[in-house]
């Protein structure tokens, strides 16, 4: 289970390494509000899995502050929307400081909260934030949508000398699959296709990746599509990417957050600027609408692309009416 | 003291000549808080700076010719170029950095605390903030994290009576910052910050209960920041001030009560000042022939991990 599978990368780092601590609110008694950190506080004691007060600014410096001077922390954060009461320490402090202090130190942190669209959890619990954090120099930022790479990326993340942002959709929390047995690892900056295809490229981000590989599922008869879920959005692996528009010539994004001067977008600058001569129609990017995420569940579902939309939207690049440019 | 105050005095030279470039902070007027407090720390304690920093990284034991040439922005500066004034690092020396913004260092020094207690070594981190700084929101909750925790962090606001330009009658409601503190249950005292041996009692005392394992405390320095906020750009104060602050020099304070009680004679301070210019011209001197950073490491992230 995804959820699950963050705790156990949590807890085989913290086993590895005793630097290793979490921190956050509710994450100890409670074992965090989605229960993510279940059993730690137990397991590793209070010293290591340290439940703070709800005031993001300090815990975020503390971790931060802890970071360069040889601990490796790990935030929880308990709805992605609170790290903005705090985001003078994660962009001006924790992205900076290895920068500006000319490389001499490091701040080997990882910053991990959960979002999501679909739970009717309104405006200021619900948004995506990626797509600022990849506009952050500094940050790496990770997006896992399967359990084996929520595991495998955040054992790495762990591992990873400098901030890394981890982003968890918590619609994605109780979903099973099979997983190996024994320690993986995913590197950052690995994209991986989640689907093979021949015809049409769908870069797809969390939760998106499932609905368009369901919306390939769908197409399967009449449209080959590959789903290429990018994991890591900065650093990005264009190359797989690029790769696959190469054979395909079509590119759609597909997130469920906003789609101007957002994630999706910049993917469809860099393989406009790397990779135009493959791509025989405009690339698109299909994501939320411009709004705050709306309460009703109806409004809510109308906000991000369903697979109903995703269909329509590799059909309508495909059909007749698309523009051609070749 | 006086390395800092001729230091300050040199780039405020160099400044105004164009030699030094960006956004300078002096810190003329302060000296005895920095050395009161920094007197009472190891080399292996943490010192948490601001953007006025000069004299917290002198008071730390920093190479005075790679401090200018990071404020010159050369390869060979204390953050190799990529600081600034502001950004002055020397972890070596404990001096973990200074910050663009105005209390954003507070909780990173609870974090150093955080750390020694978390290893489990006698360390101490101090925060040096101001009285604007006392009015971030962190500040407060830094505060209570600090009691909580029972972190062995120090807490030293340099009550120089100005955020930016702002009196500090015209920014705090109550200008006892102490009370704030023990509000959250962190113990404090309030000090003539011109005043080096009761700045530097105080910090003992504080250090002491730190590295016991006794909690965070507070000091607040009563001081007076001498030059403009920034650079050279005048600010306002009210008429007779700075000429009233010229009888609380901390360094004309301190050289008069060493010359009085014969510690030091006049002599030997005429000594220690051509010591102290020499070794600033030749910072100087190693700054200016320092290479630049390669431009292309800028664009390469070349530090970056």
């Amino acid at each position: 289970m995804y959820r699950t599978a963050i705790t156990e990368a949590m807890s085989e780092e913290m086993e590895r390494d005793e630097r290793v601590f979490v921190i956050g609110e509710d994450v100890d008694l409670f074992g965090g509000v989605y229960k993510t950190t279940r059993g730690l506080v137990e397991k590793f004691g209070p010293k290591r899995v340290r439940g703070t007060p709800i005031s993001e600014a300090a815990f975020f410096g503390l971790a931060v502050g802890a970071a360069m001077t040889g601990l490796r922390p790990i935030v929880e954060i308990m709805y992605m929307d609170f790290a903005l009461v705090g985001m003078d320490q994660l962009v001006n402090q924790a992205a900076k400081i290895h920068y500006m202090s000319g490389g001499q130190v490091k701040i080997p942190l990882v910053v991990r909260g959960q979002f999501g669209v679909g739970t009717a959890e309104a405006a200021q619990h619900s948004q995506h934030l990626e797509s600022w954090f990849v506009h952050t120099p500094g940050f790496k930022v990770v997006m896992p949508a399967t359990a084996y790479d929520a595991k495998g990326l955040l054992k790495f993340a762990i591992r990873d000398d400098n901030p890394v942002i981890y982003l968890e959709n918590r619609v994605l929390y109780l979903r099973k699959e099979e997983v190996p047995d024994g320690e993986w690892l995913v590197p950052l900056g690995s994209a991986d296709v989640k689907r093979e295809g021949t015809d049409f490229t769908v870069v797809a981000t969390s939760n998106a990746v499932h609905k368009s590989s369901e919306a390939a599922q769908r197409l399967a008869s009449e449209i080959s599509v590959e789903v290429i879920d990018p994991r890591t959005l900065d650093p990005l692996d264009l190359a797989t990417i690029l790769k696959s528009i190469k054979k395909t010539g079509h590119l759609l994004v597909v997130q469920e957050g906003v789609v101007g001067a957002s994630f999706g977008a910049e993917v469809v600058r860099q393989v406009t600027q790397d990779g135009f001569s493959y791509l025989r129609r405009a690339p698109l990017v299909l994501g939320a609408r411009d709004v705050p995420v709306p309460f009703s569940p109806v409004l809510e579902k109308a906000f991000v692309p369903q697979v109903d939309d995703i269909i329509q939207a590799i059909r309508m690049m495909l059909g007749p009416g698309a523009p051609a440019s070749d | 003291m006086l390395l800092i105050r001729r230091f300050e005095e040199k780039v405020k030279k160099l400044y105004n000549g164009g030699r030094v470039v960006g956004a300078i902070h002096l810190y003329i007027g302060q000296e005895a808080v920095a050395v009161g407090v920094c007197q009472a720390l190891k080399k292996q304690d943490y010192v948490f700076s601001t953007h006025r920093g000069h004299g917290h990284a002198i008071a730390k034991g920093c190479d005075l010719g790679r401090m200018m040439a990071e404020l010159m922005g050369r390869e060979t500066g204390l953050s190799r170029g990529h600081g600034g004034s502001m950004h002055l690092f020397d972890p070596s020396r404990g001096l973990m950095g200074g910050n663009g913004i105005v209390g954003g260092g507070i909780p990173l020094a609870l974090g150093a605390a955080f750390s020694a207690q978390y290893r489990g070594t006698d360390q101490v981190a101090v925060a040096f903030f101001s009285d604007g700084a006392a009015n971030q929101g962190v500040f407060a909750e830094s505060l209570n994290l600090a009691a909580l925790f029972k972190l062995p962090v120090i807490f030293v606001c340099e009550n120089n009576r100005y955020a930016a330009t702002t009196p500090v009658k015209l920014s705090c409601a109550r200008e006892a910052i102490a009370e704030r503190a023990e509000a959250y249950g962190v113990p404090a005292a309030t000090v003539d910050g011109n005043e080096v041996a009761a700045v530097h009692e105080v910090a003992v005392n504080a250090v002491r209960r730190a590295r016991g394992g006794d909690g965070p405390f507070y000091i607040e320095c009563k001081t007076y920041r001498v030059e403009p906020h920034c650079g050279i750009i005048p600010d306002d104060r009210e008429k007779g001030e700075r000429e009233a602050w010229r009888t609380k020099d901390p360094v004309a304070i301190f050289r008069t009560r060493l010359t009085a009680e014969k510690v030091i004679t006049p002599a030997a301070i005429e000594v220690m000042e051509k010591e102290i210019a020499g070794r600033l011209e030749k910072a100087v001197e190693f700054a200016e022939q320092s290479p630049w950073p390669d431009p292309k490491s800028a664009r390469h992230k070349s530090c970056l991990v």
